[in-house]
């Protein structure tokens, strides 16, 4: 990697200076902190039942209230940033991960296999999200794993477009030329030299595209076909909320809140990330 | 324009073709007996025999794809296995109502967002254009099924503005149930195009056809509502084509929420009770709109601006 310490250390001082990155910093950082430390933060068990409290509102002791099977709604929203952050984090890595390979391949290689690529590309985008997560759950059936498979293939595209357009305008610059005539391998030239130009840019998508997977994590938790209960998701709280909106406000309010924070904190970021690392992709997107 | 709008449907129509292609292979791939998985606990011998013959299970897995395809061209997706109804006829029936869904929202927010954007780029870093700014990147970061059941709860069980459930009757009911929906899921966008006409409309009044609109002694109001806001608003056009397929994703929550009906409800009642021809039949019609839309904005930006021409 050709980005040293300092230069890590410069672009987080930077992010840290917009006052938007540095909410985006200190909501993300939070978010972080309590899904790593949730197990110790949690006053309550997340999925333990205690049917004599159930459908409580606001107190010292539950400070959101409790569920219809009355488990503390503030233990399980902490829990439920971890559960978020489990699905978000390996898909966004693994796709900008195959993207990023398949991107540079479709850049560097030939004709054909770009065109080949770029067709998958396209396809893959064609589906709606939803409409793709909605029709993969139906066929394998719900689980953690579905979700991050289909935010990994949804946004496959997305990353291998952005590395096969850095790779089309890397290959013809005098560095790449020079290191060609001295006679260097194409994986040399692809994996030393490109890869840390163009990685930089899939990390400020990565983090944009971060509360779109948290998002779309809940959403299909919300319609029941997500992660199973009683895990503590941040869609199945709004599930259970919905069905117990005359009841109690406060489960919708618990799930609804940190979806908000979450995709407010990491867009903060992205964006002042971006303007940090590449104030010229402001207009590309 | 001719030829890149030959080309372009030509490509439209091979994604359209690996797509559903691949998504039937997707559904034979599921390991077990679709006829099986299909009638899950309902299945009598009789009935898996003949649906076995009517997917034509039987044959091998190109001949089956090119009956696939023959039925497709005849508009035949296949046969609800609970009422015996089309699922053609089942799909079209409820799509009217999500397509009104989307209609409705993405025209509140666009208005607004263009006369945010607007606003916001004529008066250019005052106090005005920062909160602008601001509320743009919020309503942004706002995923629309989130923002569908805080307003659920907010207006229709607390304040009891609205009405929670249902699509209403006659032509006021209707507009009164959609209001809630509508303002979900056209939120998110009122910031994300404020964003882009702000942008645009920065870069349009900085070119010379401005500057001499100006010199003419055009009114200022003038200037901006006519001249720059018609060139301006052109990338809104492309953005709303190519975001079809996220409009209908929220549509498909906000009618969940809201318990109308539609095409998001009918996949997700479908998924219930384990109705693949519909969830299937669905899916493809939605994919179908998403392709012939994306590739309509890409001809009406061509049209507009000509250096699109080039670019596929």
């Amino acid at each position: 990697m050709a980005k040293s310490r300092s230069e890590l250390g410069q672009i987080i001082t930077g992010v840290a200076r917009d006052p938007l990155g540095l909410m985006g910093l200190i909501i993300v950082g939070t978010i972080v902190f309590c899904a790593i430390f949730a197990y110790w933060i949690v006053p309550f068990d997340p999925v333990g039942m205690n049917i004599k409290s159930r459908l409580q509102g606001p107190s010292w002791t539950h400070l959101l209230g409790t569920d219809q099977l009355g488990r503390d709604t503030f233990s399980r929203v902490i829990a439920g940033g971890q559960v978020a952050l489990q699905v978000a984090l390996p898909a966004v890595f693994g796709a900008m991960a195959i993207g990023l390979t398949l991107g540079m391949i479709a850049g560097y290689g030939p004709k054909w296999l770009d065109n080949l690529l770029m067709l998958l590309f396209d396809t893959i985008r064609s589906f709606p999200t939803v409409m793709f997560a909605l029709a993969v759950v139906a066929l394998v059936g719900p689980s953690l794993q579905t979700v991050v498979f289909v935010v990994m293939a949804t946004s496959i595209p997305t990353y291998g477009r952005v590395a096969r357009t850095q790779t089309l305008t890397l290959r013809n610059s005098e560095f790449i030329l020079a290191e060609r005539s001295m006679g260097a391998s194409m994986t040399r030239i692809l994996g030393v030299h490109m890869l840390p130009n163009i990685v930089g840019v899939l990390a400020v998508l990565a983090a944009m595209d971060i509360p779109t997977v948290i998002a779309l994590e809940a959403g299909l938790s919300f319609l029941g076909l997500g992660v199973k209960p009683p895990t503590p998701s941040w869609g199945a709280l709004l599930k259970d909320g919905y069905s117990l909106i005359r009841q109690t406000p406060w489960l919708v309010v618990g799930g609804g809140l940190p979806i908000i924070l979450a995709t407010l904190g990491f867009t903060f970021l992205g964006e002042s990330l971006r303007d940090v690392v590449d104030p010229k992709l402001r207009k590309q997107r | 324009m001719l030829l890149f709008a030959t080309r372009r449907f030509g490509l439209a129509l091979l994604i359209l073709i690996v797509a559903v292609t691949a998504m039937f292979l997707m559904i034979r791939a599921v390991p077990g007996d679709p006829v099986q998985i299909m009638l899950g606990p309902r299945a009598t011998p009789e009935l898996q025999a003949r649906l076995t013959a009517e997917l034509a299970l039987d044959q091998p897995i190109w001949k089956q794809l090119l009956i696939f395809y023959g039925n497709l061209m005849q508009g035949d997706l296949g046969i609800d296995v609970f009422s015996g109804r089309s699922v053609t006829e089942i799909v079209f029936q409820q799509l009217p109502h999500t397509l009104w869904l989307i209609l409705s929202s993405i025209t509140w927010s666009a208005a607004l967002g263009i006369a945010l954007g607007a606003y916001a780029a004529a008066h250019p870093n005052t106090l005005i254009d920062r909160v602008t700014a601001a509320i743009s990147v919020s309503f942004v970061a706002a995923p629309a099924f989130v923002v569908a059941l805080l307003s659920l709860l907010i207006f229709a069980v607390n304040l009891q503005w609205f009405p929670a459930i249902g699509a209403g009757e006659g032509f006021w009911g209707r507009l009164n149930h959609l209001v809630l929906p509508a303002f979900a899921i056209g939120l998110s966008w009122v910031g994300y195009i404020a964003r882009l006409v702000r942008a645009s409309m920065l870069e349009v009044m900085g070119e010379s056809h401005i500057r001499t609109a100006r010199a003419f002694g055009i009114n200022e109001r003038r200037v901006v509502m006519v001249y720059a806001l018609r060139i301006a608003i052109l990338p809104v056009v492309t953005v709303i084509g190519v975001g079809m397929g996220f409009l209908l994703s929220s549509a498909v929550f906000a009618e969940i929420v809201f318990a109308r009906p539609g095409l998001g409800k009918l996949v997700i009642d479908s998924i219930t009770t384990r109705n693949y021809p519909i969830v299937m039949g669905s899916v493809l019609i939605s994919t179908g709109l998403f392709v012939v839309s994306t590739a309509l904005a890409d001809l009406i930006n061509a049209w507009l601006d000509p250096r699109a021409r080039t670019a596929i």
